[in-house]
């Protein structure tokens, strides 16, 4: 048997916020294979969002263990890309030199980085290319739509190569077109790349659209109640999310939500 | 006329008009009301004053200047390590805040005679009061410019493995230029006053000094070219740093750059 690339196992998370207990996450348990695209949904505040900083070692398991590659993870991992719902560029550097940003921080690069420049400016063109941004790289964040900003964010997020890719609502903060739009595009990139996708969503459209395996989660102390495996061809395409087996899909997995929130 | 100059004109025309508006209504308010020269003198005697003791003012306008950058520059180095601890550390900054305003509240003047009694009249108590008058608002600007970093660019170093050092160079320090650039404009104009209020009483040089040696002698209209020449540098020197925080927070003023 290979080892799961994301591996929770009987993870519980207790904290305190603003002198309050909260119980955030109880007994979650899930495995994601290499290369897979895996959606968490769930109604909001159900601990989605913390399930990603747990993997990406922001935050400790009060119980239970998280493990990438079958080790336990113990602090921040440069072997994560992350990207959250606001695209979170640094305005005082232009796309290009926002995507470029971990290739400064993560080593090897880091020590590479004033020797390699050239071609990590090149690699990072070509990625802002891929999402569809020829022409805008030197473009200070503001001159870009939220769309826009957001293609940079996963760029950013992608630029180390890492081998997961946690995204947090990535596009819940734009406009039904553009989101759509981006779906796309975050297909070729995850095709390309073969990386291990992990994305938290309350779109189940996306999620169905999107992924391998959609888990659902239950409200507060959040857990997996329920587990969909997406058997549909890739790639998939906008049309196809009219075609009767996707609407099932994302019917079954309303309906499982729809549970859980009573 | 090319469009940057027309530009240019639009951003320099409106404070040059102010300042003549002011000077013309000084000097046309002076001469309708009869007022002596003794008590308020005209902006043209004054400015006389200035060409007849040119050569006397010049040495001490540079004194005062040098005590001003060297009292400005220990407020910048102290200002940012300070503004960044307290920036940084909620406990450092619950613990050391209330000190600060105390020190913030004591009056500058006070302490001319303390700081004469320790290092004597000259140069030090002038840079000194320079340095603490300017200090504050420098550390408390930085510290609120690191203090409300977005807790989502700090995540975006934190996911990768970034030391607290690295977010501090790479996001706290950028982030907190703008407001780092708004304080020294502040600052440098601080300074000025701290210097010329030690050389007053602590000092037998300097733009100060030479105002208490005029106004003993009644040479009223010496005392106002005294605090024209401090005016001048004052702007002068704001001019700089408005020109570096053009240049380096520019991301900032995004929204007012036509």
């Amino acid at each position: 048997m290979t080892i799961p690339c994301v591996e929770l196992r009987n993870v519980s998370l207790r904290y305190h916020s603003d002198g309050k207990p909260v119980h955030a996450l109880e007994d979650v348990s899930l495995t994601v294979e290499q290369g897979e695209f895996v959606s968490i949904a769930g109604p909001s505040g159900c601990g989605k969002t913390t399930i990603l900083r747990l993997i990406s070692g922001l935050m400790p398991a009060t119980r239970g263990q998280v493990c990438i590659d079958g080790q336990t993870v113990v602090g921040p991992q440069k072997r994560v890309g992350m990207a959250f719902q606001n695209a979170s560029l640094l305005p005082w550097r232009s796309a290009l030199e926002n995507v470029l940003l971990p290739l400064e921080v993560v080593q090897p690069h880091r020590a590479q980085f004033n020797a390699r420049r050239k071609e990590y400016e090149e690699e990072a063109r070509r990625l802002l290319g891929i999402v569809g941004l020829d022409g805008f790289a030197d473009k200070p964040p503001y001159q870009l739509s939220g769309g826009m900003q957001q293609r940079v964010a996963l760029c950013r997020a992608l630029i180390h190569q890492p081998e997961i890719l946690l995204l947090d609502e990535p596009f819940a903060a734009l406009d039904a077109f553009t989101r759509e739009e981006l779906w796309g595009v975050l297909q070729e990139l995850w095709t390309a790349r073969r990386c291990t996708v992990i994305m938290v969503t309350h779109d189940l459209r996306e999620a169905v659209f999107l992924s391998n395996h959609v888990y659902v989660m239950s409200k507060r102390p959040g857990r997996i109640v329920h587990q969909q495996v997406i058997h549909l061809p890739r790639p998939r395409t906008l049309a196809e999310t009219f075609d009767p087996r996707f609407v099932d899909y994302v019917r079954q997995i309303y309906d499982k939500i729809g549970e859980v929130r009573q | 006329m090319s469009e940057t100059m027309r530009l240019r004109l639009q951003s320099v025309a409106p404070p040059v008009i102010a300042i003549v508006v002011f000077i013309a209504a000084w000097e046309i308010g002076c001469l309708l009301l009869n007022v002596d020269d003794f008590v308020l003198p005209r902006p043209s005697v004054a400015f006389a004053s200035y060409l007849k003791w040119q050569a006397a003012i010049w040495p001490n306008a540079l004194q005062t200047l040098m005590t001003t950058v060297i009292g400005f520059g220990l407020a910048i180095v102290l200002g940012v390590a300070l503004g960044a601890v307290i920036g940084y550390s909620a406990l450092m900054y619950r613990a050391l805040y209330p000190l600060l305003i105390a020190f913030n509240s004591v009056p500058k003047a006070a302490l001319v005679p303390v700081f004469v009694i320790w290092f004597g009249i000259g140069t030090i108590p002038a840079v000194l009061i320079a340095f603490l008058i300017s200090f504050f608002p420098i550390a408390v600007n930085v510290a609120t410019g690191i203090a409300t970093v977005e807790p989502e660019l700090r995540d975006v170093l934190r996911s990768l493995g970034a030391s607290q050092f690295d977010i501090f160079r790479k996001v706290g320090f950028p982030r907190s230029a703008p407001y780092f650039f708004a304080s020294l404009k502040v600052a440098i104009t601080l300074a000025f006053v701290g210097s010329v209020i030690a050389e007053l009483g602590a000092s037998n040089n300097g733009i100060g000094n030479m105002m208490v040696i005029a106004s003993s002698r009644f040479e009223v209209p010496l005392v106002f070219a005294g605090l024209m020449v401090v005016a001048v540098m004052g702007i002068a020197l704001y001019a700089v740093f408005a020109l570096l925080e053009r240049r380096l927070a520019a991301w900032a003023y995004r929204s007012r750059s036509v």
